[in-house]
């Protein structure tokens, strides 16, 4: 089994090509100025066990698959988050229940993993 | 031609038949890909970006050009198997004969969400977790956990009500039907049956568990009624509209379908039932 990024993972969708990569990295860079205006504060704690980090990100983060403007952390490991219109956060661990801040979005991610480590899009 | 019957009404060698083609695109290693796809739009679908399989108007014909893609690779391992769908609204608890060991098996078990039972438990060795974001390989899912209960037929009624199918700012934020149904406003429907199954149903990789595909058919389901409760409603936006897909735009991956041509499903199969 080989191990790729998200950022690799995107670009290499089936059909979605390298087009689709630069298309929401061109969007990420055009609205984090404005997200990271009004973004949430950051945060760093311990929670269940967990180390989790969450700070506004710059340049459109680490990588380009949301154009969230804030990275989250679990114990080091980049955790794939994502802002709604209204607000609310979701992410890649609980993607269909919005919660209302980037922190608590990191713990129900915690609660969810049952101390399982968090890694880069794993794929066959 | 293909029929698409609702999951509790399939016969014993219906049930074997699909779960054996499961197993076998599971085995060949494309199974995964659909994951992996799905996996990439639901990280690159946002609200104030380009948006095509999620939280925008194309949800239903995106979702639907899927799974007819899925169907025809079940297909290509046994032609008789059509996809099934779930309706959640009446098989709505965790004791439903869709989650018995000869279908789908049942919840996991409380200390780390495991599937124990079933075709697609870890202990068969058929079903690893390839396409995943943590270091878990085997299935999990919380049938209800904490309470959580399933959208009841009431609810789905008052949003196939809805006579507009979508609205700016098509996304998470619109009123009308089409974001009803996905769950981001409202009494929540699509969205919930994730949360309500969780383990991998509620994350990105949502299709690791195979009762996506049942889930996803009665939400497609639901579109086909919802059609013929409202044929003067269309799809919206007609015009093209910056960052989603209006009507006669090309959809991503495939880049060779439209909404336009996802809007009559029956070139494609036939529900066993639809509402009058």
């Amino acid at each position: 089994m080989s191990t790729i990024t998200r950022r690799h993972a995107l670009g290499a969708a089936a059909g979605a090509a390298a087009g689709l990569t630069l298309a929401v990295a061109a969007t990420a860079r055009a609205t984090t100025p404005a997200r990271a205006a009004a973004g949430p504060p950051p945060f760093d704690e311990v929670y269940q066990g967990r180390r989790i980090q969450g700070a506004p990100s710059h340049a459109g983060g680490h990588h380009g698959g949301h154009g969230g403007g804030y990275t989250v952390h679990i114990d080091g490991e980049e955790l794939h988050v994502m802002q709604n219109a209204d607000g609310t956060w979701i992410s890649v661990i609980n993607h269909y229940e919005p919660l209302a801040t980037p922190r608590a979005t990191a713990r129900a991610a915690v609660r969810e993993l049952q101390g399982a480590v968090l890694v880069p899009l794993a794929t066959a | 031609m293909t029929v698409r019957k609702n999951q509790a009404r399939l016969t014993v060698t219906e049930k074997r038949a699909f779960v054996d083609a499961l197993l076998e695109l599971k085995r060949n290693g494309r199974y995964d890909t659909f994951v992996a796809t799905h996996n990439d739009f639901i990280m690159s679908d946002t609200d104030s970006g380009d948006r095509v399989g999620h939280r925008s108007p194309s949800f239903l014909p995106w979702h639907r050009r899927f799974l007819i893609e899925f169907e025809q690779a079940l297909q290509s391992v046994d032609p008789t198997v059509a996809l099934p769908y779930w309706d959640w609204t009446v098989d709505r608890t965790p004791g439903a004969s869709l989650w018995a060991p000869d279908f789908l098996g049942g919840s996991g078990r409380g200390r780390d969400g495991q599937v124990m039972d079933g075709p697609f438990a870890r202990g068969a060795n058929r079903w690893a977790v390839n396409v995943r974001v943590d270091g878990r390989d085997f299935l999990r899912r919380s049938l209800g956990a904490g309470g959580r209960q399933l959208p009841t037929r009431a609810e789905v009624d008052a949003v196939l009500a809805m006579g507009t199918y979508d609205a700016a700012p098509w996304n998470s934020a619109s009123d009308g039907f089409r974001n009803h149904l996905e769950g981001w406003r409202g009494a929540n429907l699509h969205n919930r049956v994730h949360v309500w199954v969780g383990g991998h149903m509620a994350t990105g990789a949502s299709p690791n568990d195979p009762v996506f595909w049942m889930h996803h058919a009665f939400i497609d389901k639901l579109w086909a009624d919802w059609q013929k409760l409202h044929p003067a409603s269309a799809y919206l936006p007609t015009a093209a509209t910056g960052n989603v897909v209006a009507l006669h735009d090309t959809m991503r991956p495939w880049n060779n379908v439209t909404p336009a041509d996802m809007l009559d499903h029956t070139p494609h199969y036939a529900y066993d039932s639809v509402a009058a």
